[in-house]
């Protein structure tokens, strides 16, 4: 089954480069890896697409816990959520069946990014579903090249996910912003401590 | 600590003697550290919060200014209470050595940068201080790295400091120059590449940390020449930032409720004590909860001393060559407690077999070892140390007879044992006699293969920390540096190499180590011409086809002569006795060349895709009634 796991991670090299050789190295499959900035220039967001069933899930939320750059994760097992993926298309396109391919880029509330002699690029961002079935739709116009960018995600309601912790109480409440970097002196290390772990903490992955 | 640390091995003369060393003198000459257990010094002590507290305070500070990156880091090595270290200059490491020229740190000359790498994992296992390695670029980085995934699997704290070419070099394939980051990053716990020396105190601090508190692991920083030459120009902060490192202390209450009630409960329980308990230091819980809910113990290879082998709870070793009783008890148990273990498939045998009446328990610092093999019941995740002591506090006696009649039944039935009846001397007799003049008093090594297995099975273990074996990588060639690294850490205390003569001869090299540092090192050598677990298996499973596994050996007692090292040859049975006297007595470095029997398999064995169950018994299925040798078969 597909699972959706999204990950803040600390924004410098070799992250990304940890987090793969970790799913090859413990034989986990992805679908698809997304990393960008967030709004914490220290933080990088990854959502990652795995095909897993609820155990390996289990395996890999605790594995990417345990590296040490990963700050949080979460997966959408039991949280509704929006995805979206971005696609960029570019479809042959003679002046006779340009405008079929603006209306049907329309319908799918596409924009069309460029125009050549006989060419069209079509932008259409939405769920993976949407774009397949655009994907399906244009095929017999010719696609000429395609670029997905995969999937982000993003829980519903006010549940979010930044660096001063995870509002789970589903209450919706606003979350607290990230903490400042700047720092006093003869602060103790800033290393999170987990003294008493939940029953679900323990079941699947350590949160942050 | 103190009661179950492992006495001074040798006599009262012999150990003066040893002290007579140069190694002892430098040790006592530089005590500008406090002489304290290794818990309550530098980041392995902790503060009532429960986050590790550094060697210095941390924060916003004047102090590095003007220091260079190689000044800055030796001194904050001796401030995170770095005594020894161990490694080899090379171009790029040299502003660090020329530090180190000046520093009161006791430095090891390794002859290969394998060797400083098992050195440092040995003196972190037999003191519980992380290991420090300084090496060069390139080839120096690279040759760690097959200590660095040993340390990786069996979770040894260890800080491997690399040379790199300068920052503007790298990328560009200069001379000595290896992604080490990134060829690394899948055998460390964490690893950094310094990009400029204000960002050096923090990393050092952080490295520290990440080493040394949690699941331990090995940490590597890579330092290029620009960054250990340049100086700290202003004020720099060295507070450690770690927002994504969890620690886990205390267990969970209700966890360890559910886990007693279950203990409590249980007709037949076994507990099965992995490395986790040596490293959180928590033999004393593990013994006194066995003893006061009256629960038999066994260990894997890595938490071999754990628990006490004379106590007739004691079921030895589990799992591929483990002890019948202790694989029968595990598998008809009904409740399995494993404590700082995880579930090795060398432990396990076929997971689908493994122990299939038992409700199981798992008390460990990592969550992610919680169900990766086995799925667990009752799961307590936190320090070893703390959880069983709490869970100490809620065990109730239950006499269990005949569950314990039943184990002393399979004791009397099935103990370790082989027969004499080769010209040459088995090689366990050689480790009996060891274990006879030691009385397992001493800080053993080994390599890997056949005699690592028999030091596990004919030695009665009852110390923590004296088993130093590299168990889940199984580096052959580890037993050697180990043994210097553990002696490094242990000055005055006997330390023997149990070796094999392939696994020997792969780091032999590191003898001239310990001539120049004249380190009181034993080695004893089980020789018997051959990769003995290599031939055990291709007998077993290759139609005796020896492909590639006889070795021809030098005569290794000239070859330590040659380094002028004590060199000895046993070759008769009645000499072994004698000769391991001698070995122990001598008050320097010595290696022992046993000739032994060829063609001995190690017993039991469970074949690969068995359960534990149906272990091809071998020898100990024929043992005679008296055979039950009094080596803590049965107490």
């Amino acid at each position: 089954m597909r699972h959706v796991i999204t990950a803040l991670v600390m924004n410098e090299p070799g992250v990304l480069a940890h987090v793969a050789n970790m799913f090859s190295a413990r034989g986990f499959n992805i679908d698809s890896l997304v990393v960008g900035r967030t709004e914490d220039p220290q933080l990088s967001r990854m959502t990652i697409v795995v095909v897993a069933d609820d155990r390996t899930l289990d395996q890999v939320r605790k594995q990417l816990a345990k590296i040490v750059t990963v700050v949080k994760v979460r997966d959408y097992r039991e949280t509704p959520f929006v995805a979206r993926d971005l696609m960029l298309v570019k479809l042959s396109a003679s002046p006779r069946t340009r405008s079929e391919i603006i209306e049907l880029a329309g319908l799918f509330r596409g924009h069309i990014l460029d125009v050549g002699h006989n060419s069209l690029t079509v932008e259409l961002s939405g769920e993976e579903d949407k774009l397949d079935a655009f994907v399906d739709l244009v095929r017999p116009y010719g696609i000429r090249e395609l670029a997905r960018t995969g999937m982000i995600a993003m829980a519903r309601g006010g549940h979010a996910m930044s660096l001063a912790g995870e509002d789970s109480d589903g209450t919706g409440s606003p979350t607290v912003a990230a903490p400042p970097i700047a720092q006093s002196s003869g602060r103790p290390a800033r290393v999170a401590v987990k003294r008493v772990p939940t029953q679900e903490e323990l079941e699947a992955t350590p949160p942050g | 600590m103190s009661t179950l640390t492992p006495p001074t091995g040798a006599p009262k003369s012999v150990g003066a003697a040893r002290n007579k060393n140069k190694n002892a003198e430098r040790s006592e000459a530089r005590s500008v550290e406090p002489k304290s257990d290794a818990r309550n010094q530098g980041v392995t002590a902790e503060s009532s919060t429960g986050l590790p507290v550094l060697g210095a305070p941390t924060g916003r500070t004047n102090r590095y200014v003007g220091k260079t990156g190689a000044e800055i880091m030796l001194q904050m090595l001796v401030e995170h209470g770095v005594t020894d270290a161990f490694g080899y200059p090379g171009g790029a490491i040299l502003p660090t050595f020329d530090q180190l020229y000046k520093n009161q740190i006791n430095f090891i000359l390794v002859r290969h940068e394998q060797g400083a790498g098992h050195m440092a994992d040995g003196y972190a296992r037999a003191t519980g201080k992380p290991g420090i390695v300084i090496v060069t670029s390139g080839p120096g980085a690279t040759n760690t790295v097959t200590p660095l995934a040993t340390a990786y699997m069996d979770s040894i704290p260890m800080i491997v400091f690399s040379g790199q070419v300068r920052t503007y070099m790298i990328g560009n394939d200069a001379f000595q120059e290896a992604d080490v980051t990134g060829i690394t990053r899948p055998v460390t716990k964490r690893n950094y590449l310094v990009k400029s020396v204000n960002d050096l105190p923090r990393i050092i601090n952080e490295a520290f940390i990440i080493a040394t508190t949690g699941r331990p692991g090995p940490v590597l920083i890579d330092l290029p020449v620009d960054v250990t030459t340049s100086k700290v120009e202003q004020m720099i902060d060295d507070t450690p930032y770690l927002p994504g490192y969890k620690v886990y202390r205390a267990g969970h209450s209700r966890m360890i409720k559910q886990a007693m009630e279950l203990i409590n409960r249980a007709e037949r329980p076994v507990l099965y004590v992995g490395g986790g308990a040596i490293i959180s230091d928590a033999w004393a819980e593990v013994r006194e909860l066995a003893k006061k809910a009256n629960i038999p113990c066994t260990t894997t290879l890595l938490g071999m001393g754990a628990f006490d082998e004379h106590n007739p709870l004691s079921l030895h070793m589990l799992g591929m060559h483990g002890s019948a009783y202790a694989n029968y008890a595990v598998q008809e148990s009904d409740c399995l407690i494993a404590v700082g273990a995880r579930f090795d498939d060398r432990v396990t045998g076929n997971l689908k077999l493994f122990a299939p009446k038992a409700r199981i328990i798992h008390v460990d610092v990592d969550p992610s070892s919680i169900s990766k093999n086995v799925k667990v019941d009752v799961p307590v995740v936190g320090d070893a140390k703390l959880c069983l002591a709490e869970m100490c506090e809620l065990a109730e006696y239950r006499p269990r007879e005949a569950w314990l009649e039943q184990i002393k039944a399979w004791k009397q039935k099935f103990p370790f044992t082989y027969h004499d009846d080769s010209p040459l001397p088995k090689p366990q007799a050689i480790i009996e006699a060891i274990n006879q003049v030691t009385e397992g008093k001493a800080y053993f090594t080994t390599g890997v293969g056949q005699h690592q297995m028999w030091a596990a099975q004919f030695i009665r273990w009852r110390f923590p920390r004296s088993m130093i074996t590299s168990g889940g990588l199984g580096t052959m060639g580890y037993g050697l540096p180990a043994a210097i690294g553990a002696q490094v850490g242990r000055p005055g205390e006997l330390v023997i190499d149990i070796d094999g003569d392939a696994s020997y001869i792969m780091t032999a090299m590191e003898l001239a180590t310990i001539r120049q540092f004249n380190l009181p090192v034993k080695v004893a050598i089980l020789n018997n011409r051959f990769q003995g677990m290599v031939r055990q298996w291709q007998q077993l499973f290759y139609g005796g086809r020896f492909s590639n596994s006889e070795m021809v050996n030098p005569d290794f007692a000239a070859m330590a002569e040659s380094f002028g090292i004590r060199g000895m040859r046993c070759t008769r049975k009645e000499d072994v006795l004698k000769t391991v006297e001698e070995m122990v007595k001598h008050p320097g470095p010595c290696v022992v060349d046993f000739l032994c029997e060829t063609a001995e398999n190690v017993y039991p064995m469970v074949p690969s895709g068995k359960g534990l169950h149906e272990m091809e018994l071998g020898v100990v299925a024929s043992a005679p009634p008296n055979s039950a040798r009094e080596l803590g078969s049965l107490a």
